[in-house]
């Protein structure tokens, strides 16, 4: 579904990401792990086209989508969970739902879109008994539900999320993954990208490890929770090989 | 044979059936993440990457591969015994070894995945030679360092088959165990295989009556004859198995049914074929060296790893329904390497055991025959005048000590004679290494 062939992203002088290759297969959850400042969120802004590549491709269902707008991109059905949730605290949560819908609304489908709140709306129970009420006054995990609630509006066939456990008490980091395999095995592909690995690479078929912009490892969810190559990467903590050699 | 074959037929029918784009894609990703890795964790590859000055990100296609540097036997000899592990010693659980003596010896380590990875693909090859979970398989390569056994062993567990770990050696009990324990697939250099059906014909054994169904052959090079001979003799499908010791083991490449080709593991390592002295790559049909970079080993991983072997590739489809590339069956080595009996035998390795025992570097030539259908390897020792004819005694006890050396070394047995200064004379001519199983 998603392939990505060697991009080179830059802010400046400062490369955030050196020939990253990666590929989603449809129906898949596929993890990037790795620790803060590893380039996880300028992958994401990237495949989003909120942020433009030095070199590289992003392709999706074989096409390039480097040149599209970030509109467009959506329309294609990529949608984004981005990090920090950023609903709209000011607007109730229905209204931050219907938002989210903004394609199908210019499209003129305004009868998808009430059949698509409903589903949204039974999927969190909690959002709909909230509907009416502020975003900004829900609890941080009734917060994340509502911005990956928003995104599902979008009917997208890949949902990107950006942290989605960030911040959050363990218990409902749980109830999220399970929103997100719920997601999955309704037929949605999805790009998880997350610091914490145990939990992401837990739901996901496979995964990536992401270290200083470029990917370190690769493999099957289940072969890298086993690797302590990952945890190293993961931890930051790039015990060398040379200093441990030896030593038994 | 007919291509039918069932959805069994495959053991991870997703990446044996991969479609050639998503495996390149694939191939890409995870050349990456293994360069960048040894780029980081080995020095051998730090310094030959800065010599070429060239930097990890600088890979950007799977063509770009050509451009790194080859890694030789000789360069894993160099870094004897953990210069090339790319992880801490810790994490390795498993160590194995090519060679025994001195600097040529080279230990190869494996991290748990590695392990796993590996019974997944050899179980893949056991598959694709027609081997189920209903099988017994007896396992005649020899347990230890080497990794032939124990990769077909865990392999085969992994399948689900009945492991028959007897191990190499002791014919008549081969015999009786496949009998009484009804093997159904003999896993044996092709060479022992004809033993023992020369030692069946002895026992006038009826070879109709074993529930034997196929020979998995691997270990050394063989002629369609062979192959012919043994599956008339016991009625029976003889497959090939390839393995590289110091990049897996078996399980890198294999035959299917189709046997038309070996096909190679290709998601998890890449193949290259280059002309051995100009190292350009050739083109598939065109035959070379065998190049070797491995995608996913954790412990042990290596960049275009030069096995010596030459063959050719074969990237047409094959009616089995793999994708994968196949390598022509192989039948020479581009060094002076030998397989005796299964074992990879360098002409080095006996230097260094005359040499250690000796302290004077005698003069010495290895004569490999077959007799029998077995492999029969003799050093003859050049010794003084004086030892040769006056001291009998210290003759045998040093000619017994070579034989106890060379065998504990190099993990083949051999016969050692001692001969005078005129002989050694009379046939160095012939070389150091004189091969006549070719003839």
């Amino acid at each position: 579904m998603l392939t990505i062939r060697t991009l080179d992203v830059a802010y400046g002088a400062v490369n955030v990401l050196r020939g990253v290759s990666l590929h989603v297969n449809q129906g898949e959850v596929v993890a990037i792990v790795g620790a803060n400042g590893a380039g996880k969120t300028t992958l994401l802004k990237t495949i989003t086209g909120l942020v433009r590549p030095r070199r590289g491709d992003v392709r999706l269902r074989g096409e390039s989508i480097l040149q599209d707008s970030t509109a467009r991109i959506v329309a294609r059905g990529c949608s984004l969970v981005p990090e920090g949730r950023q609903i709209f605290g000011d607007l109730t949560v229905h209204d931050n739902l219907v938002l989210g819908a903004y394609v199908q609304y210019r499209r003129g489908q305004a009868a998808e879109v009430k059949a698509d709140l409903k589903r949204v709306l039974k999927m969190f129970p909690i959002l709909e008994r909230r509907a009416g009420q502020l975003g900004g006054t829900l609890s941080g995990g009734e917060q994340q539900m509502l911005a990956i609630g928003r995104a599902l509006m979008a009917r997208p066939t890949l949902l990107m999320l950006d942290e989605p456990s960030m911040g959050l008490a363990p218990l409902v980091v749980r109830e999220i993954f399970e929103v997100i395999t719920r997601i999955s095995k309704d037929g949605c592909t999805v790009l998880l990208v997350e610091q914490n690995a145990r939990g992401a690479l837990k739901i996901a078929n496979r995964g990536y490890v992401l270290e200083t912009g470029r990917i370190v490892l690769e493999g099957s969810a289940e072969d890298l929770l086993a690797s302590r190559e990952m945890q190293r990467a993961y931890l930051g903590r790039d015990v060398h090989p040379e200093a441990e050699r030896g030593t038994t | 044979m007919t291509a039918t074959l069932s959805p069994a037929a495959f053991w991870q029918p997703d990446e044996e059936r991969i479609r050639r784009d998503e495996l390149e894609q694939l191939q890409l990703e995870r050349l990456q993440a293994t360069v960048s890795r040894v780029a980081r964790s080995v020095p051998f590859y730090r310094a030959a990457f800065d010599t070429i000055r060239f930097d990890p990100d600088d890979l950007r296609s799977l063509d770009d591969l050509r451009r790194l540097p080859f890694t030789t036997k000789g360069d894993l000899a160099d870094a004897y015994p953990y210069g090339f592990l790319a992880v801490p010693l810790r994490e390795v659980v498993r160590l194995h070894g090519t060679g025994g003596s001195g600097s040529s010896g080279i230990v190869m380590g494996y991290t748990r995945n590695d392990i796993k990875t590996w019974a997944n693909l050899m179980a893949r090859m056991l598959v694709a030679e027609g081997v189920s979970k209903d099988d017994v398989l007896q396992i005649t390569f020899d347990y230890g360092l080497f990794t032939g056994a124990f990769g077909v062993h865990f392999a085969a567990e992994r399948l689900g088959a009945s492991v028959i770990p007897i191990s190499s050696g002791n014919t008549k009990r081969q015999i009786k165990i496949m009998v009484d324990y009804k093997t159904t697939a003999l896993v044996s250099t092709p060479s022992y295989a004809l033993h023992l059906i020369e030692a069946m014909r002895a026992d006038n054994l009826n070879m109709n009556a074993l529930s034997l169904r196929r020979v998995l052959v691997g270990g050394e090079p063989f002629r369609e004859e062979t192959r012919r001979q043994i599956q008339e003799a016991l009625n029976v499908t003889v497959t090939d198995n390839y393995a590289v010791s110091e990049l897996l083991g078996p399980g890198v490449a294999g035959e299917c049914l189709e046997r038309q080709g070996l096909h190679i593991n290709e998601d998890h390592f890449i193949p290259e074929i280059i002309d051995p002295v100009t190292l350009a790559t050739l083109p598939p049909g065109v035959e070379g060296e065998l190049v070797l970079t491995s995608l996913t080993k954790e412990a042990f991983p290596l960049i275009r790893f030069r096995t010596r072997d030459l063959t050719t590739l074969d990237t047409r489809p094959c009616p089995c329904g793999r994708t994968s590339a196949r390598l022509k069956r192989m039948e020479a080595r581009t060094d002076d390497m030998l397989i005796i009996k299964g074992v990879n035998v360098f002409p080095a390795q006996v230097e260094a055991v005359l040499r250690d025992v000796d302290q004077s570097a005698p003069r010495y030539q290895l004569v490999v025959e077959r007799r029998q259908a077995l492999d029969v390897a003799t050093v003859l020792v050049e010794v003084s005048q004086s030892v040769f004819f006056d001291e009998m005694r210290r003759q045998a006890g040093y000619r017994d000590l070579l034989r106890h050396r060379l065998a504990s070394d190099l993990g083949v047995s051999f016969d050692v004679k001692l001969v005078e200064k005129s002989t050694m004379d009379n046939v160095a001519a012939k070389g150091k290494v004189v091969d006549l199983r070719r003839r």
